[in-house]
């Protein structure tokens, strides 16, 4: 039933949370939300509003990391909403997340990544992990309000998965790790990483790397400064080094050797709740300027009533509405069984740049208040850059569609 | 009607499905109401009562058997009493009443008699002993529901109440004081229960329904009720005819003044001052 693009089926997740009830029962696209996932969303947004837009701008100002804030939505249900309920979690399917995680991130996409960063170091548990590793590090997660971390990225590899350097070598029932991760979204705060080494260099990638849980307190684990970045400051992003990591034979996911298919595989879970990220920073750069837009006057007259500032408005509206319903399409496919990376990569790629867009030209609205720090739309302005950066840069994406369109019309 | 026993305390918590407050409002096209074709929630006041019933048990762990939502309206207010149930109400009564069927809205009286018959069915299972509901809803700004309901009962009634205090056991007979808020500050009233306490904003803070509660509602009891069920196709109809609802009077733009001698100027001017 879904597109021709991508119709291949995998076992990965179970077929629960369709959009709707009609679309579960196979009647046809439907875009209403069921009675529960509007109570998700609600609950989202208003644990937003009073929690997390208050805070933002400190947030931001002071780069103070959002633990409060976490505590409190790991309290209200929010955090590691993906884990299943045999390991305690809501289970709740890869839409409802989305649901979740854009208003989030309309109150403040630094703290969002930080809630969600989670949301990827479990995700090759989800897709690969043994019932003993989920039991034990996905349980922990929905006790108590902890942080984990996905370590891939390195100094000199981050899209080019397949050079990364970090080593791991079998010694007897144990692992040894070597090597450096750099950009790491909570490495300063995980209680457990998820860490993709070189196993046998001299495979092809595929079959190269594998993946490891490594408890936070292992010896070895040197973790570095927080790095400052442009926009989401108070998001904590690490260099983290691993100095002959000792890693019992239990923490490998799934089989040596597949950690490049395992780490790829997150993707498909994440990739969706970064676009809805990113389309919550649009919708928030929209609601800012058309809200500044009413207040406003420019030559007698309100300058939402200027035809000029009208439009703008009109081309944000345009690209929060598709962003979010490519982003509901790519998480529904996933919901579905169905393998959803090309969508995706289109949700990350549109979203993304519609964030960025948004965040641009929302700013030109309010003028030189705009560009001023006691106003909302230079924060978002900022934060909008990683979207198109993190989880695979644009360019990746649309790779990643290129050879999907390439094997689609192969004469 | 079974005798209330000792430690044996069931609340009942009405709650209202009502425009979002944060919605803006406009009239109907038809000039006969408002536009209903937009978000709806629980009445602000409602959220508290719901809370204020949550805090009680948790205060006084097994003196409350139970904590059970009700509210009569359309299919959709069954949104409004899953939400209480989510917070924490164990089960919850809605009374069906399908749009347009009375020929106008619900009145306070109606929802109190609607009420009264609720209670008097429930009772011959488990006796109500307290009943915990808001001071008004913000849609038809009544305030009268918890008053007409404590005299169709002939309980007493606690209004405007920002802090309950039970001074001994949570049981029939036994002392509570109610702190209500007055037009000059606080009064402070003594009664026992059974009674009616409506809810003021400084009660407390309602909490989140959590995203494991609001999965967990759908498990919990939801009884589903008519009118005819409880004799009152006619007692719930309206008394009172709406015959116009209009915008408020716009009120013309003001003006920025540059300093305080003019402000003091323009007031004198406009005889304020």
């Amino acid at each position: 039933a879904a597109s021709s693009l991508a119709v291949k089926r995998t076992a990965l997740t179970g077929q629960r949370g369709f959009a709707s009830e009609a679309a579960a029962a196979g009647l046809g696209p439907s875009f209403k939300l069921s009675e529960d996932q509007e109570a998700y969303q609600e609950l989202a947004r208003r644990f937003t509003a009073e929690n997390i837009i208050p805070a933002a701008r400190h947030h931001d100002e002071t780069m103070e990391y959002p633990w409060k804030i976490i505590k409190d939505a790991h309290a209200a249900g929010l955090v590691n909403t993906h884990i299943p309920e045999e390991y305690g979690g809501a289970g709740l399917s890869l839409l409802e997340g989305a649901l979740v995680t854009e208003e989030l991130a309309y109150g403040c996409s630094g703290i969002q990544t930080a809630i969600e960063a989670n949301g990827l170091a479990e995700a090759p548990l989800l897709v690969a992990g043994s019932h003993e590793l989920k039991q034990k590090y996905l349980g922990r997660m929905t006790e108590e309000p902890l942080v984990a971390s996905y370590c891939v990225t390195e100094p000199g590899a981050g899209s080019d998965v397949a050079n990364i350097t970090t080593k791991a070598e079998k010694k007897g029932d144990k692992w040894i790790l070597n090597g450096t991760k750099m950009w790491i979204t909570n490495g300063g705060h995980a209680n457990w990483f998820f860490v993709l080494a070189k196993t046998d260099p001299t495979q092809k990638a595929n079959k190269s790397m594998t993946g490891f849980i490594v408890d936070g307190d292992s010896a070895g684990i040197i973790r570095g400064r927080k790095e400052i970045n442009m926009g989401q400051r108070c998001s904590d992003t690490r260099m983290i080094t691993f100095e002959n990591v000792e890693v019992p034979e239990e923490n490998v996911i799934g089989k040596p050797g597949d950690g490049f298919k395992i780490a790829m595989g997150a993707f498909d879970i994440t990739r969706p709740l970064i676009a809805a990220g990113a389309t919550g920073v649009a919708s928030r750069a929209l609601s800012e300027a058309a809200t500044y837009a009413h207040e406003r006057k420019t030559m007698g007259r309100p300058i939402i009533q200027h035809q000029a500032i009208a439009f703008t408005l009109a081309d944000m509206a345009v690209r929060v509405e598709a962003s979010r319903n490519l982003t509901w399409r790519a998480a529904a496919t996933k919901d579905a069984g169905e393998r959803n990376s090309y969508f995706a990569s289109v949700a990350k790629v549109f979203a993304s740049n519609s964030a960025v867009r948004n965040a641009d030209e929302g700013l030109s609205i309010l003028g030189g208040a705009g560009y001023n720090t006691e106003y909302p739309l230079e924060k978002l302005y900022r934060d909008s850059k990683i979207f198109e950066i993190y989880e695979g840069p644009t360019q990746i994406q649309k790779l990643i569609i290129s050879r999907f369109i390439e094997q689609r019309f192969k004469p | 009607m079974r005798p209330t026993l000792v430690n044996n305390l069931r609340v009942l918590v009405p709650v209202k499905r009502t425009i979002d407050y944060a919605v803006k409002i406009r009239v109907a096209s038809d000039g006969k109401g408002v536009d209903t074709n937009v978000k709806h929630a629980m009445n602000p006041f409602d959220e508290i009562a719901v809370e204020e019933a949550v805090r009680l048990r948790e205060k006084h762990k097994d003196a409350i058997t139970k904590i059970t939502a009700v509210s009569a309206g359309p299919a959709k207010t069954a949104d409004v009493l899953r939400t209480a149930l989510a917070m924490g109400a164990d089960d919850a009564i809605h009374v069906e009443i399908p749009d347009n069927s009375l020929g106008g809205p619900l009145e306070p009286l109606g929802v109190s008699k609607i009420l009264k018959a609720v209670i008097d069915k429930e009772n011959e299972k488990e006796e109500i002993g307290l009943i915990i509901m808001g001071k008004q809803a913000i849609d038809d700004d009544a305030s009268q529901t918890g008053q007409m309901l404590a005299a169709i009962l002939d309980w007493p009634q606690a209004t405007f109440a920002s802090k309950m205090e039970f001074k001994g056991k949570l049981e029939k007979g036994e002392k509570v004081q109610v702190t209500r808020e007055v037009d000059g500050g606080l009064a402070v009233v003594e009664t026992s229960l059974p009674f009616v306490l409506t809810t003021d904003l400084r009660l407390n803070e309602p909490r989140y329904a959590s995203l494991p509660n609001i999965m967990k509602a759908k498990k919990k009891p939801f009884q589903k009720l008519t009118l005819k069920d409880l004799g009152l196709e006619d007692a719930a109809k309206p008394r009172l005819e709406t015959i116009k609802v209009q915008e408020p009077p716009k009120r013309e733009g003001g003006a920025k003044v540059e300093s305080v001698d003019e402000l003091v100027s323009k007031l004198k001017e406009a005889g304020r001052i």
